[in-house]
């Protein structure tokens, strides 16, 4: 066990993919000599040389087209868009091509590639460095869309994504790279090494795809988060002092279904929680499954808690994050009524 | 297989992966980098076809020789009082640059970027074109911005993201837009603005107007498929538009070889196109001046697009979120041989006798002091992060022109959540 940050996290996954793997090239903007603008592949191509993990030109459908040809060779590669904001021009290659390979070749040709990004906002990045564009991925069939929140879960989703033999969009929450996030931003951030979630094991080992982490169990409500907000989500559930059940999808698609509709029938209640844009967001998915599957058990209507339908602002950044006060209006109007 | 060993006797393929020539620490050695005297290119006649020219794309335009003289057919042979103005706009946008990089070090806000050495990029180009021109700009094209007048605070109320910020504190910094100056809103989405000026100028000759485009990226820019896509559309429709590539060598952590530089110019990816291209020395304004006075002429002459490659060197960091002592050599700054634009057309203007240390040190003050004014008044609507700011429910305006129900509930929530937060 090593006490990692996420990054440090990321960074231990891919060399251990690299080691017992040849077929695992890491490719991307900067990711090279200088081991990418988040230092994610910092050390790589000193210690696997320039053909394992490599610089690429500015183009991203440049980087997943050539992604999906590496997987035709055979080759397991671990392409990185500098930020989840820079994938658009990779979308064809990605939606028509990657996504689609299996399908359409009958089996004959797979991707089996994982593009790695960063995701989410807190950073002051402006509009073009803080989206969380995950739905857009999730309504594509054959691609599976993974989102982890602790170093120890990084390590492990990342492994088991590259080992998949099938196209994964592995998304990082950028704002917790250094530590969980409270959702008071003008707190200073607690490095992840005051938690137990960054003892990683140095070797290999996998976390999963497909299955969701309970990280409070409750049964005043279910509360289904990834990436950053499971951490904001928790910390405002502790703040009110509401005994609910918070869980960790973890991984988007596929679903881990039976987890969520076991705890929505335990609880009768749910609330969804996510930074990206409410209309047409993973929320909105979430929310029909659990009314489909869940309804009868249901005793309050589903809440959904987001970003809002903007771009993301720069100034008004924090007036834009769903934090501890939307979450917290949410939360006392879906369990208002067991207080009383 | 990938398995299977290769048929014949040939040696194994092997994949190349570019290689800057000089890391940190490296003694940096320019010695084979083709650098032609000054005044030696031939400047074809403005309606000569892009065949005929196509040795430009391997040449450098230069017009200021070592002895600070302009020489040769490019000298655009400006009077002293537009050459004074073109010193007095480079030094205010480095003087800007270096207060607000200052700022935001202390800070008052959340990024910034310089184009410190590659001011002729845009101070030179812009002074060539008319102010009506639409200009579709990339993050280091703040010059164009000093030419064309815009005031300091407004720049610095956006970087700022405070309460008087024309672009309601929405942009990163230095992501402007000016309508009235025609200058395109910057997007942080490299090259986008590619086709875009393309389309703007098809526009403006299909309407039978008299104003061409002009735009700008970096070299690791021409990557991407838009600027592949804004060429071909430029050459099928002749469109009337300038298309800048600003070659300052390095993207990011990058070298220009991962654009393709190990192979042949910039300047040269307009040879596959048909499109008049020329390569000039970046860091010679007056060589930029000339080679965008050529490009507009001809644009304006209905002769179609021109490709500029503008050979200049970043001598700071890619951004304040960058520092390039871990990739690149500090060296490389230190002997560019192409020197620095404001100390080579200060010293210009020194030898034709209109110019002196005294006035230039002068000019240095009143620029300095210029910005320090600008930062102190701008300070006063806020600085990033400390109240001040926009009214919330410009959050959720210029979503759409008319606000819908589900945005008019949002910014009602987003009120409220202020209420809860700051009681008032
Ligand atoms: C589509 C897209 N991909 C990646 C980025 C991240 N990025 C921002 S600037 C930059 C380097 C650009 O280099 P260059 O075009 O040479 O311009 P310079 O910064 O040197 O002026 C990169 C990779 C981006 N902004 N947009
Ligand atoms: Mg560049």
């Amino acid at each position: 066990m090593a006490v990692m940050n996420m990054i440090e996290a990321i960074n231990s996954g891919l060399e251990t993919m690299m080691q017992r793997d040849e077929n695992v090239v890491i490719m991307g903007e900067d990711v090279g000599y200088f081991g990418g603008v988040f230092r994610a592949t910092a050390g790589l191509q000193e210690k696997f040389g320039k053909t394992r993990c490599f610089d690429t030109p500015i183009s991203e459908c440049g980087i997943i087209g050539a992604a999906v040809g590496m997987c035709a060779y055979g080759l397991r590669p671990v392409p990185e868009i500098q930020f989840a904001d820079y994938i658009y021009p990779g979308m064809d290659q990605l939606i028509s091509e990657a996504a689609r390979l299996r399908y359409r070749s009958a089996g004959e040709f797979t991707a089996p590639m994982t593009v790695r990004s960063p995701v989410g906002g807190g950073i002051f990045g402006g509009q073009t460095h803080s989206q969380s564009p995950e739905a857009m991925f999730t309504h594509v069939s054959g691609l599976k869309t993974v989102i982890p929140s602790t170093p120890y879960d990084a390590k492990g989703l990342l492994i088991a994504s590259i080992e998949d033999n099938d196209p994964v969009l592995f998304l990082e929450p950028k704002r917790i790279y250094n530590g969980p996030f409270t959702g008071y931003y003008d707190n200073p951030v607690s490095p992840w090494s005051k938690f137990a979630e960054s003892e990683v094991p140095e070797g290999h080992y996998t976390v999963p795809l497909g299955k969701a982490k309970i990280v409070r169990e409750g049964d005043a409500v279910t509360i289904l988060a990834y990436g950053t907000m499971v951490h904001v989500a928790k910390a405002v559930v502790e703040e009110h002092d509401i005994n609910a059940e918070v869980i960790d999808l973890r991984t988007l698609v596929p679903l881990d279904i039976e987890t969520i509709e076991e705890s929505v029938k335990k609880t009768g209640r749910c609330m969804i929680v996510h930074e990206a844009t409410r209309t047409s967001g993973f929320g909105a998915e979430l929310s029909a499954l659990v009314q489909e599957r869940c309804f009868y058990h249901l005793e309050a209507p589903i809440e959904r808690v987001t970003g809002f339908d903007t771009p993301y602002p720069h100034s008004l950044e924090w007036a834009y994050f769903p934090g501890p006060v939307r979450i917290g209006e949410a939360l006392e109007k879906i369990v208002g009524d067991l207080k009383s | 297989m990938a398995d299977e060993k290769p048929k014949s006797n040939l040696p194994p393929l092997t994949l190349h992966v570019p290689e800057p020539k000089f890391r940190p620490g490296d003694a940096v050695d320019y010695s084979d980098l083709d650098i032609p005297p000054a005044g030696a290119q031939v400047r074809p006649d403005i309606n000569t076809a892009p065949q005929d020219m196509r040795d430009m794309v391997y040449d450098m335009i230069r017009v200021l020789d070592d002895d600070h003289k302009a020489v040769g057919p490019w000298d655009p042979k400006l009077n002293d009082e537009i050459l004074i103005k073109m010193l007095r706009t480079m030094v205010q946008v480095r003087t800007f640059d270096d207060r607000l990089h200052r700022q935001q070090r202390q800070g008052k806000t959340s990024f910034y970027m310089k184009c410190t050495g590659e001011e002729a990029t845009s101070v030179g180009t812009a002074m060539a074109l008319h102010g009506d021109d639409m200009c579709f700009p990339s993050y280091r094209q703040q010059g164009i911005l000093f030419v064309r007048g815009y005031p300091m605070i407004e720049m610095v109320n956006q970087i700022f993201s405070n309460k008087a910020d024309k672009l309601k504190g929405r942009q990163l910094p230095i992501m402007y837009s000016s309508r009235e100056l025609n200058f395109f809103t910057v997007s942080g989405n490299l090259t986008t603005q590619y086709p875009q000026a393309v389309g703007w100028a098809m526009a403006s000759a299909s309407k039978g107007d008299s104003r061409i485009a002009a735009v700008w990226c970096g070299e690791g820019s021409t990557a991407e498929g838009d600027f592949h896509a804004a060429m071909t559309f430029a050459a099928v429709y002749n469109a009337p538009v300038i298309m800048n590539v600003v070659n300052n060598q390095w993207a990011i952590s990058s070298f220009s070889g991962f654009a393709g530089a190990e192979r042949t110019t910039f300047a040269a990816r307009g040879v596959g196109y048909g499109i008049a291209a020329l390569r000039v020395d970046g860091n010679d304004p007056l060589a930029v001046y000339a080679a965008t006075s050529w490009a507009a002429e001809r644009a304006r002459t209905n002769q179609g697009p021109t490709l500029i490659e503008h050979f200049t060197y970043r001598a700071e960091a890619h951004s304040t979120s960058d520092d390039p002592t871990a990739y690149r050599s500090a060296q490389e700054r230190e002997e560019w041989p192409l020197g620095d634009p404001i100390m080579r057309l200060k010293r210009h203007l020194i030898q034709r006798g209109v110019w002196s240390v005294e006035q230039q040190e002068q000019l240095d003050a009143e620029c300095l002091k210029a910005v320090k004014e600008a930062v102190i008044e701008a300070a006063k609507n806020g600085i990033l992060g400390h109240g001040l700011h926009q009214p919330f429910e410009t959050m959720f305006q210029d979503v759409f022109e008319e606000m819908p129900w589900h945005l008019k509930e949002q910014a009602a929530q987003a009120n409220k959540e202020r209420e809860i937060k700051w009681p008032s």
